[in-house]
């Protein structure tokens, strides 16, 4: 008994193990719930090629999902609000703001996040041009920026047309206004702007 | 966020049966504004019946020689779509213009046609706003309203529309075709489908509860050349302060809608008469009747000069 209650208290110091260690704690009565217990469903999401069971509140967004529920803590909440772009990941290879989709809508879906684009040891091409032209500051908005400048070049690939399109009847190219452009939903406070652009230039072998 | 259960609807039909039954239900479909507001508890629904199953994201051709746009295509893949980039590229311009990149290969056309006005306002839950609480007052009257409505709006709301593609759609004459609950569909011109704010600003749109958009009908092609010109504080990602909506032909005549300025995209097709007299001309009868504030008044300027240079884009082109 005080062997369980001391485990319990060092699972509290210790932060992470709280939730565990209540479940152990066998004098703990439960309460009877005053209104109904938040709704949880279960979702299965391939995380960078892993798939992963999870059982969510189904207010769980995509983003918390995979930050606190996958554990892969690479992908940012700036805004929560789909103003800054730092939870940008590629959901079957197209990117959005993790923060404004939910969990649930994902069942089966593929997500990449920045974890899954490379490594430190094999960096993605655009984590690589980064570095190399220092496309950062402190960082922060940096996971997003990669995955939205991956899917810009993609999307300029495949046709995607944008505001500064002088011709929508032609494809566009990966010009410095067409990247500035189309990268607009990340915020860098740090003002990198001008480096992230020379870096998706290197990447798309055109010139900033 | 309040707590919601959650559930994928398989037929239109069923979607719609599903919230027109059920107290405190709405649809999901992009989820790129309900979210946001949800997560402010602005909105806050207990049931949502998500719409991605149905698999209403095709845009084909209608037998009178238009385009039938599924409700739930993506801003972008509607955009990009070759047919609409070459006959009906106001469309094109006003998506590409609206939000970003992210945000648009979410949302859908349907959840696009019901964004929720960015009054400031609106967005603060601690102000009075008859909009988001009916009976509350309005604390943009008399508050901070530079981005806000300069006509068709009442002593109950002064709020705008703030999106981008309703209002080339306007300029299109698309119709929106739904579902209601109990199976029947319609068809409702792009005119009639947002409301102006009168003595119920909190009513957005004339959909009924539970009623489904399941696609947008665009007219055969009109010609013309299709400009979308649109005025923001930023060169990218905000919202219009003013835009324009126009379809010019070669002989000066043509159509134009305005958003930013009012409750729903605003067009006075009896004033589009005056388009071969000049902007100054045709914007007196557009704004015929505005009652802007003293912070906003600058946008019925704006919007004479954004229709000059479209006017002369057009002549140029």
């Amino acid at each position: 008994m005080m062997s369980e209650i001391e485990m319990s208290r060092r699972g509290v110091l210790a932060g992470s193990a709280a939730t565990a260690a209540l479940v152990a704690a066998p004098n703990v009565q439960a309460q009877p719930a005053k209104t109904a217990a938040p709704a949880t469903m279960p979702v299965s999401l391939t995380v960078n090629g892993k798939r992963r069971d999870l059982t969510l509140d189904t207010r769980t967004t995509l983003l918390d999902a995979l930050r606190e529920h996958v554990k892969l803590t690479g992908t940012k909440k700036g805004c929560d609000h789909g103003q800054c772009g730092a939870c940008t990941v590629l959901v079957n290879g197209t990117r959005i703001n993790s923060c404004l989709s939910l969990a649930v809508q994902h069942q089966g879906d593929a997500i990449t996040t920045i974890e899954g684009l490379g490594t430190p040891d094999k960096l993605h091409p655009m984590q690589a041009a980064f570095v190399k032209h220092d496309g950062y500051q402190c960082g922060y908005c940096t996971p997003g920026q990669i995955c939205s400048a991956v899917a810009v070049l993609a999307e300029i690939k495949a046709g995607v047309p944008s505001h500064v399109q002088a011709d929508l009847t032609t494809n566009p190219q990966a010009t410095n206004i067409e990247m500035r452009e189309r990268m607009s939903g990340n915020i860098c406070r740090c003002g990198a702007y001008s480096n992230i652009a020379e870096a998706m230039a290197d990447v798309a072998g055109s010139k900033a | 966020m309040k707590s919601f259960t959650y559930e994928r609807a398989k037929t239109p039909a069923d979607a719609a049966a599903a919230v027109g039954n059920m107290q405190g239900a709405k649809f999901l479909a992009g989820g790129t504004n309900l979210l946001d507001l949800m997560k402010l508890e602005i909105e806050t629904p207990t049931h949502l019946v998500d719409v991605q199953d149905l698999r209403l994201d095709r845009i084909e051709k209608t037998d009178q020689g238009g385009l039938r746009i599924r409700a739930f295509a993506t801003n972008t893949a509607l955009a990009a779509d070759e047919r609409v980039r070459r006959d009906y590229g106001v469309l094109t311009r006003a998506i590409v213009a609206g939000a970003s990149g992210q945000l648009r290969n979410k949302a859908t056309t349907a959840g696009n046609l019901l964004q929720r006005t960015r009054c400031p306002y609106f967005y603060d839950t601690n102000q009075p706003c008859n909009k988001r609480r009916p009976g509350s007052g309005c604390a943009a009257i008399g508050g901070i309203s530079r981005q806000l409505a300069v006509i068709g709006s009442s002593d109950q709301c002064i709020a705008t529309y703030p999106g981008d593609m309703a209002v080339a759609l306007r300029v299109l004459d698309a119709s929106v075709e739904t579902i209601t609950p109990n199976g029947q569909t319609r068809s409702i011109p792009i005119a009639d489908f947002h409301r102006l704010p009168g003595n119920t600003p909190h009513i957005d749109t004339n959909l009924a509860k539970g009623e489904l958009i399941t696609s947008v009908t665009l007219p055969r092609p009109i010609g013309g050349t299709h400009i979308y010109r649109k005025v923001r504080d930023r060169a990218s990602y905000a919202f219009a302060l003013v835009s324009v909506a126009a379809v010019v032909q070669k002989d000066g005549t043509g159509r134009a809608a305005f958003g930013g300025v009012a409750h729903k995209p605003w067009r006075v097709e009896a004033a589009e008469a005056a388009m071969a007299q000049g902007a100054a001309t045709m914007t007196a009868q557009v704004f015929a009747g505005a009652k802007p504030t003293s912070e906003n008044a600058f946008k019925l300027l704006l919007a004479t000069r954004a229709l000059a240079s479209t006017l002369s884009e057009a002549r140029a082109a």
